[in-house]
């Protein structure tokens, strides 16, 4: 199984960091949401993408973890070079993650 | 119970029409707000207004208000708006155009000034945010520098009982966070009314993407009338907490998945969501769901507001030249291959070495890169490449090295375009608030 089939996903941009909230669509699968995003697999999925560093903010109450990533925009909005210089696909890539890892 | 009804009218300065005159017609409001500035916005604007003296407020201005303001005069709506972008002045003269044409009796336009701070800006040095850089690294190429107001800079106009406020940079949840200060007479250290006013806002703040919008994925998140998807308003009580919903007969949906999306949305930490009115506090909002697409939203806390304001610094920062084409079928890929190839050695010749760029194909690897589904053989894909440079001839070149792939590259490549734009780059910094002076004058029909 995969993030999608448990949560969405929506990312945003604040200057050249880039927003990314995943909500479970049952506040009781969030557990399974949280083990599954733990920064370190955040970090291998966006790898060459997400240059900086990234912070988790945990909200149970909200059946959300949202994720807070530096150096992911190619310098922001307002300058960067990419098709997608908002990083709103962002949120696309992160559905694709497994729950578990491979093998597991 | 006094309950104040607040809705969106457009979240940004491209946004659709059509809901926010159905919200003003139907809604019953007090207020409705229109939030159309971008991070880049204003310094667009400011370069139309050095060139137009009269230019430099938000180009759909005209065609919003003649969609709402019948209603909203009807009603007794207050409309506010940040659509006075870089010339609020300008903007306030075509508020009372706009009413005179749709044959308004009375109107009161308040026009609220103060976030232009270039001339501070180009006379003191402070360290540009998330850089280690200082403001005076951007001497020369500065363009406009304005302050994020917060919701006490439109109290006056508010009091003063305005049927429109037109502004500039106002910090955008402060549009709706004003309105409801004034109407339930908040004191400006409330913080923790403060906070869920700011939540409200924050909510409110991108129109549809609370109320059905930006969130469908058909078969896992699926939304009913997207085509007509209605934008969202707030009914808010006293001690600051409130409902989500949106108009009977819409499309979209308002439920706690929406709620939670946009709740989130573009927040650093929850917990800290610095405003220029308090420091807000989201981690402990809570959404419940207590009707069709009506989510009532409790909690929320504030601390002291900040010191200093956020400051938007407008600058020039050189050129990008682009240019995209397409292959298709068997081979198209390793085509587009080929071609970056050739073009990068074309570039190479004409003197275009060492520039920032990318090259890409759009259904291989343009959105995150090599590492993510790149190693699909797909059915077509568009060759896109684009490079940052000093001067617009060299962006120019650019564009016509991918256009010359025409006759010159691999085979069957088709539909070229070409693109060279100056770049008009945002950097942020701090400043005191003693130093930014807002300003209300009061127009009248």
């Amino acid at each position: 199984m995969k993030i999608r089939d448990i949560a969405l996903a929506r990312s945003g941009d604040k200057g050249n960091r880039a927003t990314l909230s995943v909500i479970a669509y049952d506040p009781a699968d969030f557990a399974r949401l949280e083990r599954a995003l733990t920064v370190e697999r955040v970090q291998a999925h966006y790898r060459g993408v997400v240059l900086g560093t990234i912070r988790r903010y945990a909200l149970p109450h909200l059946g959300a973890v949202h994720l807070v990533m530096d150096e992911a925009l190619a310098g922001g909005v307002t300058r960067s070079l990419a098709l997608d210089a908002h990083g709103k696909t962002l949120s696309g890539a992160i559905l694709d993650l497994p729950l578990e890892p491979e093998g597991a | 119970m006094d309950v104040y009804r607040i809705g969106s009218g457009a979240g940004y300065a491209g946004d659709r029409i059509d809901p926010a005159r159905d919200l003003a017609e139907r809604g019953r409001l007090d207020a409705l707000v229109f939030e159309c500035l971008a991070e880049r916005t204003i310094a667009l604007a400011q370069q139309r207004r050095s060139q137009d003296p009269d230019a430099g407020f938000d180009p759909m201005l005209e065609e919003r208000l003649c969609a709402v303001l019948p209603a909203c005069v009807a009603q007794g709506t207050t409309v506010v708006t940040n659509m006075g972008a870089a010339n609020p002045e300008a903007a306030g003269d075509v508020v009372l155009r706009v009413a005179r044409s749709l044959g308004l009796r009375r109107l009161r336009v308040a026009v609220v000034t103060g976030d232009d701070v270039l001339p501070w800006m180009q006379a003191h040095d402070v360290p540009l945010m998330d850089s280690d850089q200082t403001v005076r690294c951007l001497d020369g190429r500065m363009v406009s520098a304005n302050a994020y107001l917060g919701a006490d800079a439109l109290l006056p106009a508010l009091r003063a009982q305005a049927d429109v406020v037109v502004t500039g940079r106002v910090a955008d949840p402060a549009l709706f966070l004003a309105p409801l200060m004034h109407h339930f007479g908040w004191p400006a250290d409330d913080w923790q009314r403060l906070g869920r006013g700011i939540v409200a806002g924050h909510l409110l703040e991108c129109a549809a993407q609370v109320s059905g919008g930006y969130i469908a994925d058909p078969g896992y998140v699926d939304v009913p009338g997207l085509d007509a998807v209605g934008f969202p308003l707030a009914e808010v009580r006293a001690d600051g907490s409130f409902v989500i919903t949106k108009l009977d007969g819409t499309g979209g949906r308002v439920d706690r998945l929406t709620c939670t999306a946009q709740l989130l949305y573009e927040l650093e930490d929850p917990a800290c969501y610095l405003q220029p009115d308090v420091v807000a506090d989201f981690s402990g909002v809570t959404l419940q769901e207590v009707g069709p697409d009506r989510v009532a939203v409790a909690g929320g806390e504030g601390a002291p507001r900040p010191e200093r304001l956020k400051v938007s610094l407008g600058y020039r920062d050189g050129f990008i030249g682009e240019g995209q084409i397409s292959y298709a079928g068997p081979g198209a890929r390793r085509r587009g291959e080929l071609a970056l190839t050739v073009l990068e050695r074309r570039l190479q010749k004409a003197g275009l070495v060492g520039l920032e760029h990318r090259a890409e194909l759009i259904g291989v690897n343009a959105m995150h890169g090599p590492h993510r589904g790149a190693d699909r053989e797909p059915y077509e894909v568009r060759l896109r490449l684009a490079v940052r440079t000093d001067s617009r001839a060299q962006a120019d070149r650019v564009g016509q090295e991918v256009e010359a792939l025409y006759l010159n590259g691999p085979a069957g490549g088709g539909g070229v375009t070409m693109s060279t734009r100056e770049v008009i780059a945002v950097a942020s910094a701090l400043m005191p608030r003693e130093a930014v002076h807002p300003h209300c004058r009061i127009l009248e029909l």
